[in-house]
């Protein structure tokens, strides 16, 4: 069964603790959400927990295996990874972009089997990019971009979803896009966990929110229980007001 | 999508037209139908001298060497993510080109034939063995492209130095030759010994080729969708040196071939670094041995070099694609 697990995970670089004896779970039917301040080790945890990163103490298994010691291609299969976006280096065309998310399977883009032809085109009409799929990507807007970075993690067909600020640098409609792209992955039985610095955002469609500070997690739970104005004052240092899940952030404190 | 399908034909179909034609041209002008006999081994003797001999070698000698930097060219900027990169930038030439002149300063090269192209092989190698092992060690790129411009830098100083101190004007004229480029005079005898590593280069960069894709996303997302990073940058790395030192060994330094072929051809792969590597080899070399034939054809007191040619040709284009570009990437 899929599942990202992460026990007592501790990374240390040049005497700086960046992720201190973290636990994080995630498994398929859950929208969980990362948050924490910049610096508190969001990036850090992931890259760690996928085996990307060397880790100083602690445990990181992808449905049991040990992250680590997975092969790149093993991992993709496993679990799809956006890390936060970067210029692509190419204008390449968008449908050969999604294709890249099929390079574990042993796919390149000019070179799709049937299987692969199906899970891009698939990706493709999931992220609404079926009337881009032969542009250029340097001619895309950021959101329009943003989905075919989407496409491409879907593309992998791979059970769970990491997502490192996927809404970055967006506009709101955009925002509320890629959320509902990610919404609708988890209904279809996929998991995802999502670094969001939008509250507000997160609230809404989180279905259990990690909060991290200072390289500890200090909070998880569904955002009923860990969405309190003390926990954003605590964390982030601002004044909030908080109705269920609308949150309203008044100033700093 | 008709234009990408005829794109290999169409080049291999110009290169062997371009491979015939230097057979024919050059400072005495054979019919074709003389140069025809004597290539299947009838006709004059002479004329199977000139054809065999002389321009044949030598019109491969210029392919082969362009092929190599081609392709390494297309494969580094695959790897760096750079339209900017070519075999110079990791060093890997400059490093053959010193290890040659050295050869030359200390009349080693006077012992055997085989000294000087064997001392560029192993100076390419030697640069080579020294970027694989840094890139084992850093993530990033960057630090590559800067050891490569403190490689190239530090062997630009070290043969200006044996130059300062060229014992004779002989010496200086064989190392300007070396460092200038060229192929004239090539035989079949040092294209062999040059085409093994050459060739091996080339397979290492078409069996790794697929990560070259991969990596437009960046490293990051690049080691996501499972590409092995590491062993992408050692492989392009060590296949893109054995080529170019192959091609140093050949006709010394010629630089920026491996930057514009790469840059024409890629609207034309929909710029897939992948799909790039096979049409760049060809499109450079065809490129050399045009720029080879002009070289013989110009009615000059002295031969000019072929790299002198290639250079005049490429450093404007490198400058010009340097400009155009929009992004900055790591």
């Amino acid at each position: 069964m899929a599942e990202l697990l992460a026990r007592d995970l501790t990374v240390k670089a040049g005497g700086a603790t960046l992720v201190d004896t973290a636990n994080i779970r995630l498994v398929p039917g859950e929208l969980v959400a990362l948050l924490g301040p910049n610096g508190a080790g969001k990036t850090s945890l992931l890259r760690t927990t996928l085996g990307l990163e060397k880790r100083t103490a602690g445990l990181a298994t992808l449905n049991g295996d040990d992250s680590a010691k997975l092969s790149p291609m093993q991992r993709a299969r496993r679990v799809a990874y956006l890390p936060q976006l970067r210029p692509l280096a190419w204008p390449n065309a968008v449908r050969d972009v999604v294709a890249l998310g099929r390079f574990a399977y042993g796919a390149a883009p000019g070179r799709l089997s049937q299987e692969d032809a199906e899970a891009v085109d698939s990706a493709i009409e999931r992220c609404d990019l079926a009337g881009l799929k032969d542009r250029q990507t340097d001619t895309l807007s950021g959101g329009e971009l943003a989905r075919v970075h989407c496409a491409r993690a879907f593309a992998s067909d791979a059970p769970l979803l990491i997502a490192d600020e996927p809404v970055a640098a967006l506009d709101p409609r955009h925002q509320f896009r890629i959320m509902d792209i990610v919404n609708h992955f988890v209904e279809a039985g996929g998991g995802g966990l999502v670094v969001l610095h939008d509250i507000a955002l997160a609230a809404r469609y989180a279905t259990r929110m990690i909060w991290m500070q200072e390289g500890r997690i200090i909070a998880d739970g569904p955002p009923e229980e860990t969405l309190t104005p003390e926990r954003l004052a605590e964390i982030y240092g601002v004044r909030a007001r908080i109705e269920g899940r609308a949150v309203e952030i008044e100033g700093a404190l | 999508m008709t234009l990408d399908r005829l794109l290999l034909p169409v080049l291999v179909a110009a290169s062997l037209l371009g491979l015939f034609a230097a057979c024919l041209l050059g400072s005495t002008p054979m019919p074709f139908d003389r140069v025809l006999s004597a290539f299947v081994g009838a006709g004059d003797a002479a004329d199977r001298l000139v054809v065999w001999q002389i321009r044949l070698p030598r019109a491969l000698a210029a392919f082969a060497t362009g092929a190599a930097l081609g392709i390494s060219g297309a494969a580094l900027q695959g790897l760096l993510r750079n339209p900017l990169a070519e075999p110079g930038v990791l060093g890997v030439s400059a490093s053959a080109s010193l290890f040659a002149t050295f050869s030359l300063y200390y009349g080693l090269a006077a012992l055997s034939p085989w000294i000087l192209p064997l001392a560029a092989i192993a100076g390419a190698l030697a640069a080579t063995a020294l970027i694989a092992l840094a890139a084992i060690q850093t993530r990033s790129v960057v630090t590559l492209i800067l050891i490569g411009v403190g490689l190239s830098s530090f062997s630009a100083a070290a043969m200006s130095l044996l130059m300062n101190l060229a014992p004779n004007p002989f010496s200086l004229s064989d190392m300007i030759n070396w460092m200038l480029g060229s192929v004239a005079n090539r035989s079949f005898q040092e294209l062999g010994l040059a085409a093994p590593f050459i060739l091996a280069g080339m397979a290492i960069l078409l069996i790794s080729r697929r990560g070259l894709s991969a990596l437009t996303l960046g490293e990051e997302a690049a080691s996501g969708v499972g590409l092995n990073l590491r062993n992408q940058r050692i492989l392009t790395v060590l296949g893109a040196g054995l080529a170019t030192g192959g091609s140093v060994a050949l006709a010394g330094a010629i630089g920026f071939v491996g930057i514009v072929a790469p840059h024409i051809i890629r609207p034309f792969v929909r710029h897939d670094p992948a799909r790039s590597l096979i049409p760049s080899a060809l499109l450079a070399g065809l490129f050399l041995v045009l720029a080879d034939i002009g070289v013989r054809l110009m009615p000059t007191s002295n031969e000019l070099k072929l790299g002198v040619v290639a250079s005049l040709i490429g450093a404007p284009a490198f400058v010009w694609i340097a400009m155009r570009r929009r992004t900055l990437n790591g």
